[in-house]
């Protein structure tokens, strides 16, 4: 949608690795927690990121904020690269790029007044004058939501779990970040609380020119509030594109799955709709499979899947999947719904479609 | 539209016709004491239960739908006061004496908690804390007994059942391991399974996976299935029943079809707002809900709801009463939305 507007920050071949120990009867070797991972935030918008527990999204989170380091890749943000920062000048620009975590209690310190919470990243960056500091947690404060003259004085245990989330998000922008980065931010509030805050978010991005990167596991709450959305599937990208046309017409066999198995409610009518479930067991990060790492939950799947690893490759303007045999391709005639018969080894025509090549996305099994 | 449906499922409470219900609650109370304060977790709640249906019930957190269930099993903390009825297949739940409680828990009632991680034992093989499992509610023999497991690991569709009655809690998936979960609950074969936001902490994808499980040991075994949830979507996808809680009572209740196409409580109508849903289109915004869930240490007086609801009036001040206004249809509340 913007691709004139120079990104505010571009991750780059991002790569992140643990080493495991084999223990207790587990194995030992490598996790591969983020392969290869690249994208962009354009200024003002809200990228979500979607993924089961282990695709990697909160370590890729915590790579660009370099806590830790990624083992590879660059993070561009504002024309520098934080990955070559040292100390002092990663400080500095950290300060631009601030977290939101899932857990509001466990991430402020209980011994702390509300005030005090809010003050403390100014103190941290050396913010003069005490009546200033005052002033702009007050500011702060409103902003969020809580009267300062009630809940400035509270500690955090005297708050509900929806207040203490509000604290969260004012400690977050009281430096004026460019980018908040939101990891669950919402997931562990009630309902109507979490409505609350979503407004929030939503208002602050309008008021204050925010960036967000939304990582979530529910993907309607991703969409509720993103402009884009990268799907991430044990440490990659299976597809990245605007959000409306991702949810419409999703490209990537593991974004349709993931999209089938949500339980849907039409509000209006009131029509529920039962998932359809994925089978099989979601692989070992330890030991991904060769080619596509989906591949062995896919019904798309061809024995081209287990040799070659599918690149990222744009579709339609801005939308890109990582498969060889994306959904908006018939296979053969065969369609995408169901189990497909797999004797069907037909070499993709990878290049016959390129970008602006037809999009016509055959239904997801069971929507209707 | 549904109102076969209705008239088939919603089931009488307390006059008695009809099939004759699985299970009976009838203004079940539970109080605690808390410093000195009473705490009112559960504040009259009535709903009825026929053999082999799935009835969801639906709250936020504290809205006391976890406590209601609990209080079915005996599990409360001995602080806990249970008053009201709860009838189960004829027998009276509410007083039993502990003995019979445990003689009955797992045979008739089973449950599934949110956690499987934290309800299986990390020390103790699978295989033996199934065998266990079945040993409590029949008089087998080693044998026996693990022919027994791995058949109920088989019924809960785990992945080769015979090496992982050898593995350990941590060498499962946690979709695996809420599997496990499901086959313990199923040792004393029970005729109610209570799963207790039993998919919650798993992925969507998997959460697909278990309830599709719950649906099939449902119609297989001819089980009910209690299944209580913060989830709209979940509830109105695979029950066929609906109770929806708020500070300890039941708002609204109906059969699900019924319930999400013609809301009459605020409260329904106001959740059902609140959810982020695929069918809404992105940075759609969504309506405010000011205020807090009441404290159930300090209930206001009338209506649970009234401080927050944009329909309440000086009537909401009385406590509306949670009846039938339509046939299967129940709610509690002096400003119902009117029926299009």
């Amino acid at each position: 949608m913007s691709a004139v507007k120079e990104p505010l920050l571009r991750a780059r071949n991002i790569v992140q690795e643990f080493p495991v120990r084999g223990a207790g009867g587990l194995r030992g070797g490598v996790v591969h927690a983020v392969s290869d991972v690249s994208f962009d935030v354009q200024p003002g918008e809200t990228l979500g990121v979607v993924g089961e527990t282990g695709s990697g999204k909160s370590t890729l989170a915590r790579s660009l904020i370099q806590a830790p380091r990624p083992k590879s890749g660059e993070v561009l943000f504002q024309g520098e690269d934080l990955v070559r920062l040292r100390r002092r000048r990663l400080v500095a620009a950290r300060r631009h790029v601030q977290m939101v975590y899932q857990d509001p209690f466990g991430s402020l310190n209980p011994r702390w007044r509300v005030t005090e919470l809010v003050e403390e990243p100014l103190l941290g960056y050396g913010v003069k004058g005490a009546e200033r500091r005052r002033r702009r947690v007050g500011e702060l404060l409103d902003l969020v939501g809580l009267d300062p003259s009630v809940y400035g004085r509270r500690r955090p245990r005297e708050l509900s779990g929806g207040q203490c989330q509000r604290v969260a998000i004012a400690r977050a922008i009281v430096l004026d970040p460019a980018l908040v980065i939101c990891d669950e931010a919402v997931s562990s509030l009630d309902v109507l609380i979490q409505a609350q805050v979503l407004n929030l978010f939503e208002r602050l991005r309008t008021d204050l020119g925010l960036s967000y990167l939304f990582i979530a596991h529910d993907l309607a709450l991703v969409k509720q509030v993103s402009d884009r959305v990268a799907v991430m599937h044990l440490g990659q990208l299976a597809e990245v594109g605007p959000a409306d046309a991702l949810y419409r017409g999703p490209l990537h066999p593991y974004t349709a799955a993931l999209l089938a198995s949500v339980p849907g409610l039409d509000p209006a009518t009131g029509r529920a709709r039962r998932p359809v479930p994925l089978r099989g067991e979601p692989p070992s990060p330890l030991d991904p499979p060769s080619g596509c790492r989906f591949r062995t939950r896919c019904p798309r799947a061809r024995e081209r899947c287990a040799t070659g690893e599918p690149a990222l490759r744009e579709r339609s303007p801005g939308h890109s999947v990582a498969c060889h045999f994306p959904l908006d391709e018939t296979v053969d005639g065969a369609a995408a719904a169901g189990r497909e018969p797999r004797h069907l080894t037909r070499p993709a025509s990878d290049d016959a479609a390129g970008p602006g090549g037809h999009l016509q996305v055959e239904p997801l099994p069971g929507r209707s | 539209m549904t109102a076969g449906r209705v008239a088939a499922g919603a089931g009488p409470t307390v006059d008695g016709h009809g099939s004759a219900p699985l299970l009976e609650v009838t203004d079940l109370r539970v109080r605690f004491t808390r410093a000195g304060r009473a705490v009112h977790a559960v504040n009259g709640l009535s709903y009825s239960l026929a053999p082999g249906r799935m009835l969801a019930i639906i709250g936020e957190s504290g809205s006391g739908k976890s406590v209601s269930s609990r209080a079915l099993m005996g599990l409360l903390p001995p602080t806990a006061r249970v008053s009201g009825s709860a009838r189960f297949d004829g027998t009276e739940l509410v007083g039993l004496p502990e003995r019979e409680m445990r003689r009955r828990r797992g045979a008739d009632i089973a449950m599934v908690f949110q956690d499987p991680a934290r309800s299986l034992n990390p020390t103790m093989r699978v295989g033996v804390q199934i065998t266990e499992a079945v040993r409590a509610h029949a008089q087998l023999d080693r044998n026996a007994a693990k022919v027994r497991a791995i058949e109920l690991l088989q019924l809960v569709r785990l992945p080769a059942p015979e090496r992982r009655f050898h593995e350990y809690p941590h060498q499962l998936s946690g979709g695996m391991r809420q599997r496990v979960m499901i086959a313990i609950a199923l040792a004393g074969r029970p005729r109610l399974l209570i799963a207790d936001e039993a998919t919650t902490a798993l992925d969507v994808t998997t959460q697909a996976q278990i309830m599709e499980l719950l649906v099939e040991l449902q119609e297989r075994l001819g089980m009910a299935v209690i299944l209580i949830s913060h989830d709209l979507a979940l509830a109105a996808s695979y029950a066929d029943d609906v109770v929806v809680m708020y500070g300890g009572r039941a708002v609204e209740r109906a059969s699900a079809a019924t319930l999400f196409a013609s809301v009459r409580m605020p409260y329904t109508r106001a959740l059902l707002g609140a959810i982020p849903l695929l069918e809404r289109p992105a940075h759609t915004e969504l309506p405010v809900v000011a205020g807090q869930p009441p404290d159930p240490a300090a209930l206001p007086a009338g209506c649970p709801f009234r401080p927050r609801c944009g329909s309440a009036t000086d009537e909401c001040a009385t406590a509306p009463d949670f009846t039938e206004h339509e046939p299967g249809h129940w709610w509690a509340c002096w400003h119902p939305e009117v029926g299009a």
